[in-house]
């Protein structure tokens, strides 16, 4: 049986029915308890499992996040919860060299079965410090699984795969998809009542076309499917990729994809340089460079932090008219 | 401890108006979405931006939090340009670039942000450039008990110790860290006794009596001036507002609000004028119509003035200038 839930409401639930299979399993960070989540994450689960399942924590990201990888390298299965990803810098010691590092360096001997999530996303004018994506930045580290769903299925699904993964995945949530009074935009979609999984590493075609390939992660997947509408009445047939894992990397599904539409725009929510969008470029540079007819197009932020002023903010962020425009250039290339 | 005159107290008065009546305005506007992103008011925590900042000169330095409007007020900006900042405006203080929650003032030497604990080191760089510089100006930070439990909290307090720097921590309990009470995120009762691990003086006041809190930081910021190194200040106060607007405050319980109301600190410096110093509730009135009309002037100004050029969001990521 399947219902209609929001994107916050599916992650909830993922967390929920791994809290009641595995008693090992348990939630930490700020405003997690009795706020239920900033984002609306969280809602339910202090009143279900207590404030012992679910913790709220003082603002001490670097003592609570690496709390979460000496608890996973003892047999736990933390789930721990970083409010906004602007924030990882307080605590970029415990994530880049305790939690990414601490199974290679033991030579495989101790392993960090923890989960790391964090709202990611502007475009509500929360400025520079409060609007970033950044998860290129994690995925550049070796150690640390990176997952970015962008619909309440997968969210759901992922959420539950994070969990029984025994090693550290971080998991990305933007929050114009949480579905809050609070917040524009927000998706709902059918999400089954049962436990189910979606397979880390795997990208999903959330549209077939021939003409084009767009790869794109998170909020963006719903902006691209816009523009593709948009493109499908003027003509122009996108095939668009949810990669919904950047570690690892599903580039079969973008290199099939690319030999049959042989161009292809890469769109990022993250700064344009050295973020996903240039590995993308890359993977298809050195795997698939003779599929292409064009020159890959990138669209990202250009370089700039998200400025609060909203004419300044919607200039830096891709949208749907940004994609269509880019996706219009890519095939008179 | 001399007994303030009446017209420092009815400055302070004044300036607590301010803010309160400037909060007020912008809550209404922010309800009606005309400015973007978070809100976090400091309705509430007036007396404590005024008393400390009534005793800091233009070149001393003040660092805050998300929860600026009172510090950034109380250290004296045009709050013009403040308005236009808040909503975004070419003529704001950062160009429509900073907002709400990331004010910039280097005229009056004012910063802050939005990653709590993040101010602590940077006040401490500008204590340490005074004394390289050999000035006698000093460096306030202002921050939330919440921010106590971060690393830099720590860190901070030992460098400028260790240093003897001329900084003064000013930790502003409200009580709350978004929905965490102060009992459910800190090891100790008060944030005061963590001086003692750093062999400063911290001393805990009423931050909702203008007059302690100007008293407190006086006796700090002398200390610092005369190169005696910093100082911690705990001051007692509460959150009024939920920890932004549209927060729902389940976690708030009804009876501790209004018991807060009733301590609440323009209240309180209202019955002192008016029992100890003779002003009459004409006077009091008249002030609170004179700041009105300042506010109702700076929020025209705001509105009226140009939106920044979208490609302006290119510039400003680097300043001109270097060694070539
Ligand atoms: C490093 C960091 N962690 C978490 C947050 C989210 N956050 C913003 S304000 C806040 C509570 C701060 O509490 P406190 O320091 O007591 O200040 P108050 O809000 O009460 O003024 C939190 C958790 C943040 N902005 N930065």
């Amino acid at each position: 049986m399947s219902r209609i839930l929001t994107f916050a409401q599916a992650i909830s639930e993922g967390m929920a029915q791994e809290m009641e299979r595995d008693d090992r399993v348990f939630l930490m960070g700020e405003d997690v308890g009795r706020y239920g989540g900033i984002f609306g994450t969280d809602v339910g689960l202090y009143d279900k499992f207590g404030p012992d399942r679910v913790i709220d924590t003082p603002i001490s990201e670097s003592a609570f996040i690496g709390a979460g990888t000496g608890a996973a390298m003892e047999g736990l299965r933390p789930i721990v919860e970083l409010m906004f990803v602007d924030f990882f810098g307080v605590a970029m010691d415990q994530i880049f060299n305790q939690m990414a590092k601490n199974t290679y360096m033991s030579g495989g001997r101790n392993s960090v079965p923890m989960v790391l999530r964090t709202a990611i996303g502007g475009g509500y004018g929360d400025a520079a410090q409060h609007s970033q994506i950044l998860y290129s930045l994690f995925a550049h580290v070796p150690g640390i699984k990176v997952v970015v769903p962008s619909t309440p299925y997968d969210a759901k699904g992922l959420m539950i795969s994070a969990i029984r993964d025994d090693n550290p995945v971080m998991f990305f949530e933007h929050k114009l998809l949480a579905g809050l009074d609070w917040l524009p935009f927000g998706v709902k979609g059918e999400v089954p009542e049962e436990s189910y999984t979606v397979p880390i590493g795997k990208a999903e075609i959330k549209r077939t076309g021939k003409d084009l390939t767009i790869v794109t992660a998170s909020l963006m997947v719903h902006r691209a499917l816009a523009a593709a509408e948009k493109l499908s009445s003027e003509g122009i047939e996108a095939e668009i990729i949810d990669l919904r894992s950047l570690v690892p990397l599903d580039k079969e599904t973008i290199l099939t994809s690319v030999a049959k539409t042989h161009r292809l725009l890469i769109v990022d929510e993250d700064y344009l340089s050295y973020g996903m969008s240039g590995e993308i470029a890359a993977v298809v540079a050195e795997e698939g460079l003779y599929d292409l007819e064009a020159p890959v197009k990138r669209l990202a932020v250009p370089d700039v932090p998200i400025p609060f002023s909203h004419p300044m903010e919607d200039f830096v962020l891709p949208n749907e008219k940004k994609i269509a425009a880019a996706a219009k250039d890519l095939l008179k290339a | 401890m001399a007994k303030l005159t009446q017209e420092k107290l009815l400055k302070m008065y004044s300036q607590m108006v301010l803010i309160r009546q400037f909060e007020a305005r912008i809550e209404g506007i922010y309800g009606k979405g005309a400015i973007p992103g978070e809100m976090h008011l400091s309705i509430g925590q007036e007396a404590i931006a005024v008393g400390v900042c009534t005793n800091l000169r233009a070149d001393d330095a003040a660092t805050s939090t998300h929860r600026a409007h009172n510090h950034l007020i109380a250290k004296g900006v045009d709050l013009k340009k403040m308005a236009a900042e808040l909503f975004g405006r070419e003529t704001g203080l950062c160009k429509g670039k900073g907002g709400h929650m990331h004010l910039f003032d280097p005229s009056i030497k004012f910063g802050c942000g939005g990653i709590v604990g993040a101010g602590m080191p940077l006040a401490v760089g500008s204590g340490l450039a005074f004394k390289r510089k050999g000035l006698d100006s000093v460096s306030v930070v202002f921050f939330g008990e919440g921010a106590a439990n971060q690393g830099t909290f720590h860190e901070s307090l030992n460098l400028a110790a260790l240093w003897k720097l001329p900084v003064i921590f000013v930790c502003e309990d409200n009580h709350y860290g978004i929905s965490v009470t102060k009992e459910m995120s800190t090891a100790v009762k008060s944030n005061a006794d963590r001086a003692l691990s750093y062999g400063i003086p911290g001393i805990s006041a009423d931050g909702n009596d203008v007059v302690e809190v100007y008293n407190v930081a006086e006796a700090a910021v002398a200390r610092a001036r005369k190169g005696e190194g910093p100082s911690l200040i705990e001051l007692q106060t509460y959150r009024l507002k939920g920890h932004f607007e549209g927060d729902p405050e389940v976690y708030k319980p009804k009876a501790e609000q209004e018991e807060a109301l009733q301590h609440e600190p323009i209240v309180r410096l209202e019955k002192i004028l008016l029992a100890e110093y003779g002003v009459s509730q004409e006077e009091l009135t008249e002030i609170k119509e004179a700041r009105q009309v300042e506010i109702e002037e700076a929020i025209k100004f705001a509105e009226s003035s140009p939106w920044p050029k979208p490609e302006e969001a290119l510039e400003d990521v680097f300043v001109a200038g270097g060694a070539f």
